[in-house]
């Protein structure tokens, strides 16, 4: 049974991606900004322009180029950006390496500090420190990144002159250099997703504990961080372990803003270059890595969901 | 247990009384007192924020001080100063433009702008959540995967190719935030839907025979009504904060109209020399989105805390 | 002899807090003892406050209740003064707790062992492998199946009357002074419930606990209690040693209780029928029916639950539709309602074929069958009011609109004895009795020919339920309606109907007018049935159990089986080779009475001839004795 329920989730996910490609390819070929004239510039004639649009297979009809498209994609090949004829893989894989660094570097600090934190508040219902955890994760999630990102500014780099506020990456910064450069977005990154975890970890705890069967932990007097950490939180684990991918589905996809303001050179930042140079094979190759890391966490965060249910990993 | 002093201990109630209270109400009476929407202390001072909020949106030009696009200040960047023109309370911006004033205009365009592309959302999420967990089947399918596919897109992204696209005007915003929040609408008015739908009640009217549309007004509908009310409230941040980080972008409301995201992006050159012009609205984007969210919390809250109380 | 007081309970009073910060007392001041050794049973009905006393021996109260006075001593410690800290030693060590429905409270993503054990190793009582072997020793007092490995499953793994004494040894491993069971049989079948309950009697006595046993069922009491306190809205109203309630019921209360427990099964309790609405056709027939759930592949269903099923219903009549949990009784009137079509088979109302799928029926053919849903809480749409819920059927198939409509629903509201101005109430105004009235005045707003009843009347208090039983007696005689009434409670059904039908595990295994099936020779699953149903009467319980253990092994679960007799696995008089093997002949005995087993009629009398004998020889033994 639980082998079909993962083989299910799979094919799901599979089917969410060839959706996603037909979307993309769509959104894409809407684009204003004709490629061919981008490259050639202003002064092109229309038959250069004509024999660049064939060269480049334009003149095909759309759902030709979406097959073509799609099994370039699927042997690896990204194909050529348009606008500086660089391959996308190259431009790619620094951006995606630095994305991965920093989402990496987030989750590792966020995601233990979250579970700790939502599971003590959890433990403490009522309590001032859960009060503060509740009210501080709530005003967090309710202002935008760039609030955070401005008064993290405002007192770190501006006040007391700790980090800077911009991070420059060469490529060969000492490990403190690297680490003063990256500390900024690091700890917006880490409050913004925090924040999200510690709030639905407490929820997803406090939502078991109305079950009989804390009640009856209670009435067996099983002390209370035994009844949190043993009795909730191995019943919890399906909706935690959720938002934990969705989070890091937003650290690969989702940090524009952040990569913005502190001009880091992630994944995201480039997509975004590349939607206002019209550079269609870099939007496009971009959305498939996001969408592909948001199926593939989803995908883990069901399996775990599953293999964490007993009903399933037991059969009768 | 020879003798017990309390057998002969009677009850305060006539043996009459009791029985007639039996007949009477067939049993105990069990009926509990209709709920209502209750608000803690912090719950109403959020509610008032929020009307605030609203009736700033509703009558702003007319409480202004400035236009949003005068620039009367003495400089950009100036603290609190009064000049021939007026006063500027919160100083102004890289233009010289008031401050309070721009806060205020703007609070028009980034809550109006949000409002009506979270009704929107609604309208279409509702629609098409609720038509997916009534059919099931194939439609049900087929929505749903569409539906993961936006999910699975980043948000900004999708805002940006659509600007991109069509160009910046509010309508476009509106439209793609609608669009794009709309599929998350869908799957929370599906999954209401399909709970409510398994319920007996909904077994009885279409054990009655009843058709599909009269389930779903009269059944489905009143019942997801307000679980879907109370998501609207975190909606409506979700669509405050995705519209506000376009405008940060440079992708929003465009200038030189005042938007609450484009007023932080536009002022941020100053936060160095100690100019509070970007932070104002950085606050007021707080002050209406954290209000929010405390009544959705203390209208949903209570669930499960009582039983954890119990813990020692 | 006079023994030593474990327990003593001196005017408690607990009350709730409502969130507009009304207090509304819940135990009014109640005084009781319980000496060592002794099981008290707290009865009453819905509110009486009989848990929120229980659980006060924990030092517990449910959210939102608090200690009001008076005092509650163990040991001579008062529980309602103890320190948080204390009431953690005190609860699992001291006192143990037992509660209603194990499949809840059972952890799902725990294993049994674990739990059984947990509290007694958290308090120090035992060290883990000690805990561990008195947990196989209970299991073993208990009866459980494969003992020795039964800890490392998980809740979800074993059945719910396993489960329920999995829940006894969880209460025992710490062995405490005190044991509070809530209930801890209500939810059970009446085969299981027995095993259950003798299992509980044995190890409460071998391990010389204490007990306060929680229940609304008389009958249950007279076999487990010394002592019996009568609850009514918080208040005792009468307390004694068990013979005495149970011979000698003082208080009208008590007496009222006693007169709601419904007499055992046997021929001749059911009401007579009158002949006036009764026709040539059959209002409503099943023939030859296979329904299941999860697609259907050649006529058959991939998974099954009912199989070749024939029942017949007359007009005006009432057949009564038994049978324990998972056997199929809902899914019978399911398919007869149209909301799950059948793999096979026919389904006909007044000598017409039906479609099986109740889209393709007419607006006619639906009116005519009703279904009355379980749970009145779900089956009332919370946001209509019951003007509305009882209108609908009465615009939707009558067409009544306006005054006429409103001056109907007040017709009927009268009809199921409610007053008229609760058309503008909600169902959450209502109690729960008035719910389930509201329920079938929503069935019967559309003037039906048939009305299915699934167990309505088993969510309800024993006294409440009587008098719904009452009113569908008496709309049955005035409307000519005819019911099918689906119930796991033989007495209710033989107090009603006048057929029934039979199932076990979706085959009917015999059916028949109801005095004819009350009476030997019976099927042998209808004789364990019969015999299962708890009387009262002390000592019930021990002479069931002699006869039992003649008759039946011990329960097993419940197979369904495409091929044989499904009940073989349970039946002590089965014929091997045969009834595992090939399906049973219907037997015909007379009136329309049938027994489908491989066993002839001859030799289904022989066994119950010998089982009495059996039985007087062994009572003139233990009177020699």
């Amino acid at each position: 049974m639980m082998k079909k329920m993962v083989l299910r989730r799979i094919a799901i996910g599979f089917a969410t991606l060839v959706v996603v490609s037909i979307i993309v390819f769509l959104m894409t070929s809407v684009l204003p900004g004709d490629v061919a004239q981008i490259i050639l510039g202003q002064s092109a004639t229309p038959e250069t322009l004509a024999a660049l649009r064939k060269e480049l297979g334009m003149d095909q009809p759309g759902y030709v180029r979406y097959f073509q498209w799609l099994g370039n994609m699927a042997t690896g090949d990204l194909g050529i950006s348009k606008a500086g004829g660089a391959t996308i893989e190259s431009l790619i894989s620094g951006r995606l390496g630095n994305t991965m660094v920093m989402s990496g570097l987030v989750a590792a600090i966020s995601i233990p500090i979250s579970i700790a934190l939502g599971l003590w508040a959890a433990m403490h219902p009522g309590a001032l420190l859960d009060r503060i955890v509740t009210f501080g994760t709530l005003s967090l999630i309710s202002v935008p990144e760039f609030f955070i990102a401005t008064i993290l500014v405002l007192i770190l780099a501006v006040e007391l002159h700790w980090l800077p506020a911009t991070t420059y990456l060469t490529g060969d910064e000492t490990f403190l250099e690297f680490f003063k450069a990256m500390a900024m977005p690091l700890i917006t990154l880490v409050i913004v997703v925090s924040a999200q975890m510690i709030r639905m970890t407490r929820a997803g705890i406090l939502n078991v504990m109305s079950s009989p069967y804390i009640e009856m932990a209670i009435l067996k007097g099983v002390p209370r961080r035994r009844i949190i950490l043993r009795h909730a939180f191995f019943n919890a684990i399906g909706p935690i372990v959720n938002v934990i991918a969705l989070n890091l589905a937003y650290l690969v996809s989702g940090v524009v803003v952040v990569e913005t303001i502190f001009s880091y050179p992630g994944l995201a930042k480039l997509m975004i270059d590349g939607v206002q140079t019209r550079d269609l094979p870099l939007v496009q190759a971009c959305a498939m890595i996001f969408c592909g890391a948001y199926v593939i966490l989803i995908l883990m965060a069901d399996v775990a969901s599953i293999m964490s249910n007993p009903r399933l990993r037991n059969p009768k | 247990m020879t003798e017990n002093p309390e057998l002969a201990e009677e009850s305060s109630m006539p043996e009459k009384d009791i029985l007639a209270e039996i007949d009477a109400v067939d049993e105990l009476p069990t009926a509990p007192p209709k709920r209502r929407v209750r608000l803690s202390w912090l719950g109403k001072a959020s509610a008032a924020i929020v009307a605030l909020w609203l009736v700033i949106c509703l009558i702003g030009p007319s409480i202004a001080p400035f236009h949003e696009m005068d620039i009367d200040g003495d400089d950009g960047f100036m603290g609190y100063h009064t000049n021939e023109y007026g006063t500027f309370y919160l100083g102004t911006d890289y233009l010289g433009r008031d401050t309070l004033s721009r806060v205020i205009y703007g609070a028009r365009n980034t809550i109006g702008i949000s409002l009506a592309s979270t009704l929107l959302a609604y309208l279409i999420g509702i629609t098409l959540g609720i038509l997916a967990a009534v059919k099931g089947g194939w439609i049900d399918m087929g929505i749903s995967r569409v539906n993961d596919a936006i999910l699975s897109l980043p948000t900004i992204m999708l805002g940006l190719i659509a600007i991109a696209w069509l160009g910046s005007s509010i309508p476009v915003l509106v439209g793609t935030a609608s669009i794009i929040y709309a599929s998350s609408v869908f799957r929370i008015a599906r999954a209401l839907g399909q709970d409510i739908m398994v319920q007996d009640f909904v077994e009885a009217a279409k054990a009655r025979g009843e058709g599909v549309w009269w389930v779903i007004r009269s059944e489905v509908l009143p019942n997801a009504a307000m679980p879907l009310a109370t998501d609207f409230g975190l909606r409506l941040v979700f669509v405050v904060l995705f519209i506000s980080s376009l405008s940060f972008l440079g992708l929003g409301v465009q200038p030189p109209a005042a938007d609450w995201g484009s007023m932080v992006r536009e002022n941020l050159q100053g936060l160095p020399y100690g100019s509070y012009a970007a932070i104002w609205p950085a606050l007021a984007i707080a002050t209406f989105t954290i209000p929010i969210n405390l009544i959705v919390d203390d209208i949903s809250a209570k669930s499960g805390g009582s039983l954890a109380s119990k813990m020692v | 002899m006079q023994k030593e007081k474990l327990v003593e309970v001196k005017d408690l009073k607990i009350n709730a807090k409502n969130d507009d910060g009304d207090v509304i007392p819940i135990v009014k001041g109640v005084s009781f003892d319980i000496h060592k050794g002794e099981v008290v049973a707290l009865i009453g009905e819905s509110g009486s406050g009989k848990t929120t006393i229980s659980l006060a021996s924990l030092a517990y109260t449910k959210p939102g209740l608090y200690f009001a006075g008076g005092e509650l001593l163990v040991d001579g410690e008062d529980m309602l003064k103890a320190e948080p800290l204390r009431t953690r030693e005190i609860r699992g060590s001291k006192v143990a707790y037992l509660a209603q429905s194990a499949a809840a409270t059972f952890n799902p993503a725990i294993t049994i062992g674990e739990q059984v054990t947990e509290s007694a190793v958290l308090h120090g009582l035992l060290s883990q492998n000690e805990a561990d072997k008195r947990a196989v020793e209970l299991y073993h007092a208990l009866e459980l199946p494969d003992p020795e490995r039964i800890g490392f499953r998980y809740p979800h793994q074993v059945s719910g009357g396993q489960l329920q004494r999995l829940m006894a040894a969880m209460a025992l491993c710490g062995k405490p002074d005190l044991m509070v069971l809530d209930e801890p049989t209500t939810a059970l079948d009446v085969t299981t419930q027995i095993e259950v309950l003798k299992a509980f009697k044995k190890v409460i006595h071998e391990e010389n606990s204490a007990a306060i046993y929680v229940t609304h069922d008389l009958a249950v009491v007279a076999q487990i209690a010394d002592y019996i306190v009568v609850l009514y809205g918080g208040e005792v109203m009468e307390q004694g040693n068990a013979d005495e309630i149970i011979n000698n019921p003082g208080h009208v209360y008590t007496q009222r209780l006693m007169a709601a427990v419904r007499p055992k099964p046997q021929a001749g309790l059911g009401s007579s029928v009158g002949v006036e609405h009764e026709r040539e056709i059959p209002a409503i027939r099943i023939t030859d029916m296979t329904a299941g759930y999860g697609g259907i592949v050649n006529g058959e269903p991939k998974i099954p639950i009912l199989r070749d099923v024939n029942v017949s219903v007359k007009n005006g009549h009432v057949v009564g539709v038994i049978g324990e949990s998972g056997c199929g009784k809902s899914t019978l009137a399911r398919v007869m309602a149209g909301l799950l079509p059948q793999a096979r088979g026919t389904v006909e109302l007044d000598a017409v074929e039906l479609d099986g799928d109740l889209r393709n029926r007419k607006l006619e053919e639906l009116q005519k069958i009703q279904f009355v849903f379980q749970m009145a809480d779900t089956a009332l749409n919370p946001k209509q009011v019951i003007g509305d819920i009882i209108g609908r059927p009465l615009e939707f198939y009558h067409g009544l609109k306006g005054k006429q409509k409103h001056a109907k629903v007040v017709e009927i509201l009268e009809m199921v004895e409610l007053p008229a101005d609760f058309a503008s109430r909600y169902p959450m105004e209502l109690s729960g009795g008035q719910k389930q009235r509201v329920n079938m005045a929503r069935s019967l707003a559309a003037n039906p020919e048939v009305m299915l009843c699934d167990e309505v009347t088993s969510a309800l208090d024993s006294i409440v339920g009587a008098n719904v039983i009452k009113l569908l007696t008496a709309l049955r005689d005035k409307t000519g309606v005819s019911f099918v009434f689906i119930s796991h409670d033989l007495s209710t059904v033989a107090s009603f109907a006048d057929e029934i039908v039979v199932l076990y595990a979706g085959r009917v295994v015999e059916q028949g007018p109801t005095d004819e099936v009350l009476t030997p020779p019976y099927h042998p699953y209808t004789r364990l049935l019969i015999s299962s149903v708890p009387e009262l009467r002390l000592g019930w319980l021990e002479d069931t159990m002699q006869k039992r253990e003649m008759s039946v092994g011990i329960a097993k679960d419940v197979e369904i089986t495409s091929v044989g007799c499904p009940f073989f696995n349970r039946c002590p008089i089965g014929i091997e080779g045969a009834c595992e093997k090939q399906n049973p002949p219907v037997r015909d005995l007379s009136s329309g009475h049938q027994i489908t087993c491989h066993r002839t009629i001859e030799e289904l009398e022989a066994v119950e001839f010998e089982v009495q004998k059996a039985l007087a020889s062994q009572n003139a033994d233990e009177a020699l004795v």
